[in-house]
């Protein structure tokens, strides 16, 4: 008989060893998923995983690869302070639509003057509205202890109906003959985020770096970050240690919104380059995965993102190449946050096999 | 704007069919929560079975096999959700999360051949003699077979819950695990059962989506009334009848936001759309919610 016993404490060796585990039981089940489809499952899986970055086209993808790990890792770090103190965000492609919406505007209402406070002044609207976006949830919770994760999710369907109405109605390109969607801030010098974009290279690439180590120091340093993880493993013990938890709440709330909003921003006046009504691609959704993916841990988090960022770029190459459906690349995503979930037990239990004591 | 055009009797009895598979996944959803699990899977189970009904129907040509492969298939990947935090002991938010995300993938990949197929007309039932009844009839007693379904499961539950020795153990279950477990009950058996009987709910919910509502397969074709089903159940305080209550609510929004869309009214169409997502944070924040079951969302370890 098979049967778990509590560890007192969770098993460091586990701890790092349950990323990769899982990593390679996705990478065997997804083969397993590949050949169902009909397609080589080596080829598919070394496709994935180690074309986008040992190939001879890998000049190409590792830019690409920047790319799309900057939102994630800008949400997910924003996320992990709140997942850690139980408070669950789980509308941050929400906030990620309208940081880019509100980014955009400031933007757009400059257009065309050339100034260099244009950006910064982009950056704080960005940052602001994915802010005020998530206060919503924030503050119902603290004021009528409304449910954070349902309010939250419901405001992305609100977000993506508002950005349908502005690609389509104010922001429109006046010059673009009745074609949807807002002027290209990418080919707009004083608003763009590119630093070099033949690298990959754009503000929120920085930004994420920034904010990986500011995340760092704050949960391993500061009274705050302390209070962060009180209040997620004993709330009562953090009572009595003087945390305020509507506080706690506004301010996790507070830091995940702007910084998805930040990403938001970035992608709209970078790599997306416009307010169109496909403009958000599911970052806010991917990011929870890469948030427990790193354990919600900032290191952790990078590593995520880049491995999320891999199986993106991966799974394009693959759609082209072998023509493996856009789908099947959501479905290995999911199959990863489960196996990265079932082999958490073994940091927490260890498996016993004998005879059984309880009942 | 033309509000002539919308006829209240038409509006009373299509609210009852909106507000149909939000109906079914909530009480599905509210059986699990009274057993002490939250499942936040449920709009990944809806559209696995919204995609397992239609390509069972397409297939069989019978949209009764389809319900009964939706019903099964929500079923499955609940069981997936239920041994990962029944016997693996993972964190039943991040858990129910990742369920949602990987049915959302698995029902684009399984339905992508079905695309812009049109799924078989399914016949109402009218009620005898009670259909023939004026203003009444054609609002209650002119439907399909499901809508009347999901009214008799919920009074199945609600007798069940609340009548039966099983429903009894199933709350006993979800108020305090640790003493049903020392009274000899197995928590994780009746919590699997209770999962799995949620996802079947949901996968009914969902083939009700794309057998009857769209009725095609479109990819996202849920649309988040997975999370609004879940957002019925808080506002329900977890009792069947309120529950009812919800449902029709919200399925009266979204038909009359439907129906000024038709009509023409001075909002645009986005701002109309919203309207049921914004009535559903209202009532939320309104409805002060009942005492929620006093184990939910808590792993369960027997210990020594």
């Amino acid at each position: 008989m098979i049967r778990l016993e509590k560890r007192t404490a969770p098993s460091q060796f586990w701890t790092y060893a349950a990323p990769l585990l899982a990593v390679m039981l996705t990478m065997a089940c997804g083969g397993l998923l590949f050949a169902a489809l009909g397609k080589d499952p080596f080829v598919t899986i070394r496709t994935i995983f180690w074309d986008p970055l040992f190939s001879e086209f890998a000049w190409y993808y590792r830019p690409q690869l920047l790319i799309k790990a900057a939102p994630l890792v800008l949400i997910a770090i924003g996320l992990s302070f709140g997942f850690r103190a139980g408070v669950w965000n789980i509308g941050a492609e929400g906030q990620y639509i309208l940081g880019a919406i509100c980014g955009a505007a400031v933007g757009l209402a400059f257009y065309p003057t050339e100034s260099v406070f244009i950006l910064p002044l982009m950056i704080m609207a960005g940052a602001l509205g994915g802010w005020a976006w998530a206060m919503i949830p924030g503050v119902l919770r603290v004021k009528f202890g409304t449910n954070e994760i349902l309010v939250s999710l419901m405001l992305v369907y609100v977000a993506q109906n508002l950005l349908a109405s502005m690609a389509l109605g104010v922001m429109r390109n006046p010059d673009a003959m009745g074609f949807p969607g807002s002027r290209n801030l990418a080919r707009y010098p004083s608003a763009t985020s590119w630093i070099n974009e033949s690298a990959g290279l754009h503000w929120g690439v920085v930004f994420a770096f920034i904010a990986v180590i500011f995340a760092y120091i704050t949960l391993s340093r500061h009274i705050f970050g302390f209070q962060v993880r009180l209040s997620g493993q004993s709330p009562r013990a953090a009572r009595f240690a003087g945390v305020n938890p509507g506080l706690l709440v506004l301010i996790c709330m507070g830091i995940s919104g702007a910084l998805a909003g930040l990403a938001g921003l970035f992608e709209v006046a970078g790599p997306s380059g416009l307010i169109s009504i496909d403009f958000n691609a599911g970052y806010g959704f991917t990011a929870i995965i890469v948030a427990f993916l790193g354990r919600l841990h900032p290191v952790g988090i990078l590593l995520a993102a880049g491995l999320m960022a891999l199986t993106y770029i991966g799974g394009e190459i693959a759609q082209s190449n072998l023509r493996l459906p856009a789908a099947a690349i959501q479905v290995l995503q999911g199959m990863l946050l489960f196996f990265l979930l079932a082999v958490d037990v073994l940091t927490h239990y260890r498996v016993r096999i004998g005879t059984r004591r309880i009942a | 704007m033309d509000m002539s055009a919308i006829n209240p009797v038409l509006l009373l009895a299509s609210l009852m069919v909106a507000a149909t598979p939000i109906l079914l996944a909530a009480i599905g959803e509210l059986v699990v929560e009274r057993a002490g699990v939250l499942n936040l899977g449920v709009e990944g189970m809806m559209i696995t079975g919204a995609v397992c009904g239609f390509i069972v129907t397409i297939n069989a040509g019978s949209p009764l096999l389809g319900f009964a492969g939706a019903a099964l298939g929500g079923a499955m990947v609940a069981l997936v959700f239920g041994i990962l935090t029944q016997v693996l002991l993972s964190n039943q938010v991040a858990t129910g999360l990742a369920l949602t995300l990987f049915g959302l993938g698995l029902a684009a990949l399984l339905g992508q051949s079905y695309i812009g197929i049109k799924a078989p007309v399914i016949a109402k039932w009218p009620v005898p003699l009670l259909s023939d009844l004026p203003l009444i009839g054609p609002i209650l007693f002119n439907h399909d077979p499901v809508v009347y379904l999901g009214i008799l499961i919920i009074a199945a539950v609600w007798y069940f819950l609340t009548y039966s020795r099983a429903g009894l153990v199933l709350r006993a279950v979800g108020e305090n695990h640790d003493a049903a477990h020392a009274l000899g009950y197995h928590v994780v058996r009746v919590r699997l059962l209770a999962i799995m009987f949620g996802g079947a709910c949901a996968g009914l919910g969902g083939a009700y989506l794309s057998l009857v509502r769209v009725p095609q397969w479109t990819e996202g074709l849920t649309a988040g009334a997975g999370w609004i089903a879940l957002a019925i159940v808080v506002f329900a305080s977890w009792r069947p009848w309120r529950l009812l209550l919800g449902a029709y609510l919200f399925g009266g929004v979204t038909v009359l936001q439907l129906n000024l869309q038709a009509a023409g009214f001075a909002l645009p169409v986005a701002y109309l759309s919203m309207a049921p997502y914004l009535a559903t944070i209202l009532v939320l924040v309104m409805m002060r919610s009942g005492r929620a079951p006093g184990s939910l969302a808590q792993s369960f370890h027997a210990s020594r």
